[in-house]
């Protein structure tokens, strides 16, 4: 069976999210492979709910936002955006290809960008392969192997 | 006041008046040809010489410039005065014999042909009578002192400094205005390479914006006003009586303190310029759709009339549809007001001219209470449409009364056919287009835009007047293309909506918040600055922040960036949300 990411998608309520639901409402065809959770700004995402989202088996995060100037609380987009960028430093230190965590911003008006993005970051982590991080972690004791084998 | 005698009628007038002013009170006719009101007397025509008598004395003077004084009596229609007058105008009309006031001039003093000859004799119809109207009124009114006498005698005449085009003339067309004869025509030519632009803009630089604005008062255009040129003129405040006039007004910010805002700022039409096939700027006689309404207002620049730039009535109008509208190259959306104007247009010049009219149409969407009605009723009118996207307008230059004259080229896409029809005048039907500051506006209001550019409404079909902020909404062609029905119904929805919470006396807010748990706080102080709404304080003697409900719109920045976990957003709470990702990632 072919490999079907598992993506998890933190949109903003203002922007992304409604951008998605316009996505929907235009009958745009979208991978379903996203998951999405929604946050009242993109400032709302806590770093820990994406390592969390990782160690509980996602393949990939989406961050979704207003663009730059347009964030319905003045800047919380922008504090998603530093967070983003220390994660990233953090992810790779851990091993995770920093390609797996992406920021976008797509405004409410932007349904044909949203599809752009999800079908393109679909694609990305399919060709990445599944991440299993929390079995790396869980590698069995070589007795354990042994009987395995 | 000062009491005299003009032709045996006894008159009272103000010190400092003139026998002229006098007289005129009292209706008695004094001819003059230099005379204006706008500026002081001038007095070289001499035609309005009049006998005055103190006592015993008589003296000839002239009327425009000889204050009154007390006891005097004045004789306009003596023996004397007769002989001067006639005297005077046969040496005007000897040198001027064509020129249509000095004519008039001589037939109402009852001058036949002139006993002289002159030796600088002019038979032009519009010569220079060198009555100095143009230099007074450049120097006293419009203060730029380009215009002067030079020579003198015989040789006199009315000069540019070196004979040439000054730099200081402002081009305001003043000395054009008063000249009597036409002699100094205002001619539209590239001077110094600034090409004159064709406007159908309000002829005067102090004018009511519109008829039906309030307040209907009139507004002083500085960019071609003269007193803002030459700090001269002033001819409005002189005249306004309730002295209601005044240069200093400065635009002033106001501030006002408000609980909710409809944004109604409208639209921008298209420049049609851009798509330079049609002509638009480059071609005389094709006018854009608010040009052509100008045109056709009865306070615009023709009064109404229909009239192409010769001021020929035109024998055929071409009406282009859908510019910059349903066009993937400018705005794929339709601004759907275009079809109706259009045919309102065709209506109007049918009523006002014998012109005939082609419409060049996409799809004709008259979708409107009445619109197909009207529509069915222009095509009685016999208006003829066509239907086919127009692909050129052109000029070509032919002999005969009309010289330059546009072609259409289209294709009749119903019959088939690739037409080439000749007009005298093309309108434009501009898309209707987001105003130019619109991004500047929707970030200052927080609100989003749509694709097409337009404030972006909450909902399109269950709410289309407010927005994404709570206490902003917006009404007309600022969320969309439409109609004066469709934005007094959804303006007057708006309004409904902001009378309802007034008269309700409180807001609703949102439940999601934010709160701190005083138990985990330990006073980092790292939200307080986070925060957009600065809803965040440092209670000081509990070392702890606390934050203000009503100030709190719930983004959750803080409660992402709190290292105690302190934070928990209302509805959005770090265990809700790590229960989310549980649930999405359990299959």
């Amino acid at each position: 069976m072919e490999f079907e990411p598992r993506i998890i998608a933190f949109f903003c309520n203002w922007c992304t999210y409604t951008g998605a639901d316009l996505a929907g409402v235009s009958r745009l065809k979208s991978p379903a492979n996203i998951r999405v959770i929604r946050t009242m700004c993109s400032g709302r995402v806590d770093p820990t709910f994406i390592l969390k989202a990782f160690e509980l088996g996602a393949d990939g995060i989406l961050i979704g936002g207003c663009h730059p100037g347009d964030c319905h609380y003045s800047e919380g987009n922008y504090k998603a955006l530093r967070r983003v960028h220390l994660l990233r430093k953090m992810l790779q230190s851990f091993g995770i290809d920093e390609k797996r965590l992406r920021l976008e911003w797509i405004s409410a008006s932007e349904g044909d960008v949203y599809q752009h993005v999800a079908t393109e970051f679909t694609a990305q982590i399919r060709s990445l392969g599944p991440l299993n991080w929390k079995q790396r972690f869980e590698q069995k004791e070589p007795k354990e192997q042994l009987i395995a084998v | 006041m000062i009491t005299l005698k003009i032709d045996g009628i006894e008159v009272q007038v103000p010190e400092e008046t003139t026998v002229l002013k006098a007289a005129e009170k009292v209706g008695v006719w004094i001819p003059t040809m230099c005379h204006n009101d706008l500026f002081e007397p001038y007095a070289v025509c001499r035609l309005c010489s009049v006998e005055v008598v103190r006592g015993k004395r008589s003296r000839v003077v002239t009327a425009c410039n000889y204050p009154v004084s007390e006891g005097i009596e004045v004789l306009t229609d003596s023996e004397n005065i007769r002989w001067i007058r006639k005297f005077l105008m046969e040496l005007i009309l000897s040198r001027w014999p064509n020129v249509k006031v000095v004519k008039e001039m001589a037939e109402k003093l009852n001058v036949g042909k002139p006993r002289y000859e002159s030796l600088e004799k002019d038979e032009a119809e519009d010569a220079c009578i060198l009555c100095g109207q143009c230099v007074n009124v450049c120097r006293e009114v419009v203060q730029a002192n380009v215009i002067g006498f030079s020579y003198r005698g015989i040789k006199r005449e009315v000069v540019l400094p070196l004979g040439e085009q000054s730099d200081k003339c402002i081009v305001c067309g003043a000395c054009a205005l008063v000249c009597p004869t036409g002699h100094i025509k205002m001619v539209i030519e590239d001077y110094k390479g600034k090409k004159p632009e064709f406007t159908l803009g309000p002829k005067t630089s102090i004018y009511v914006p519109t008829m039906q604005g309030i307040p209907r008062v009139p507004v002083i255009d500085a960019e071609s006003c003269i007193h803002f040129k030459t700090g001269g003129c002033e001819v409005c405040a002189k005249v306004c009586e309730p002295h209601a006039v005044n240069y200093d007004m400065k635009d002033e910010i106001v501030e006002i303190d408000v609980g909710q805002i409809l944004l109604s700022t409208g639209y921008d039409i298209f420049d049609a310029s851009k798509m330079t096939q049609f002509g638009y700027g480059r071609l005389n006689d094709v006018y854009s759709s608010l040009e052509f309404e100008m045109m056709l207002s009865s306070m615009g620049p023709t009064s109404g009339k229909v009239l192409t730039k010769d001021g020929k009535e035109p024998r055929s109008i071409g009406i282009v549809h859908c510019v910059g509208s349903r066009d993937t190259n400018h705005h794929p959306y339709c601004s759907r007001v275009c079809c109706m104007y259009a045919l309102k247009f065709a209506h109007l010049v049918c009523d006002r001219t014998d012109a005939e009219i082609y419409q060049f149409y996409i799809d004709m969407r008259a979708f409107g209470k009445g619109y197909e009605e009207f529509y069915v009723r222009i095509l009685d009118e016999g208006v003829k449409v066509i239907r086919g996207k127009v692909a050129e307008v052109s000029e070509v230059t032919s002999s005969g009364e009309y010289k330059n004259q546009l072609i259409i080229r289209c294709e009749d896409t119903l019959a088939g056919k690739i037409l080439e029809v000749p007009v005298d005048m093309v309108i434009l039907c501009n898309a209707i287009e987001p105003r130019k500051d619109i991004d500047a506006v929707r970030r200052l209001f927080s609100i989003s835009k749509s694709p097409d550019g337009f404030f972006l409404e909450r909902h399109p079909k269950l709410d289309p007047t407010s927005t994404m902020s709570d206490g902003i909404y917006i009404a007309g062609c600022a969320q969309g293309p439409k109609d004066i029905p469709d934005t007094v119904a959804q303006a007057s929805s708006a309004a409904a909506r902001i009378l309802s919470y007034i008269s309700k006396g409180e807001v609703e807010i949102d439940p999601v918040r934010a709160w701190i748990d005083d138990k985990y706080c330990a006073g980092c102080r790292i939200c307080n600055n986070l925060c957009p709404y600065t809803a965040i304080d440092f209670i000081e003697e509990k070392k702890i922040s606390q934050i203000n409900d009503v100030l709190c719109k719930g983004c959750g920045t803080c409660v992402a960036a709190c290292p105690a976990s302190a934070i928990t957003g209302k509805g959005f709470s770090d265990a809700q949300i790590v229960a989310e990702l549980e649930g999405l990632l359990a299959i």
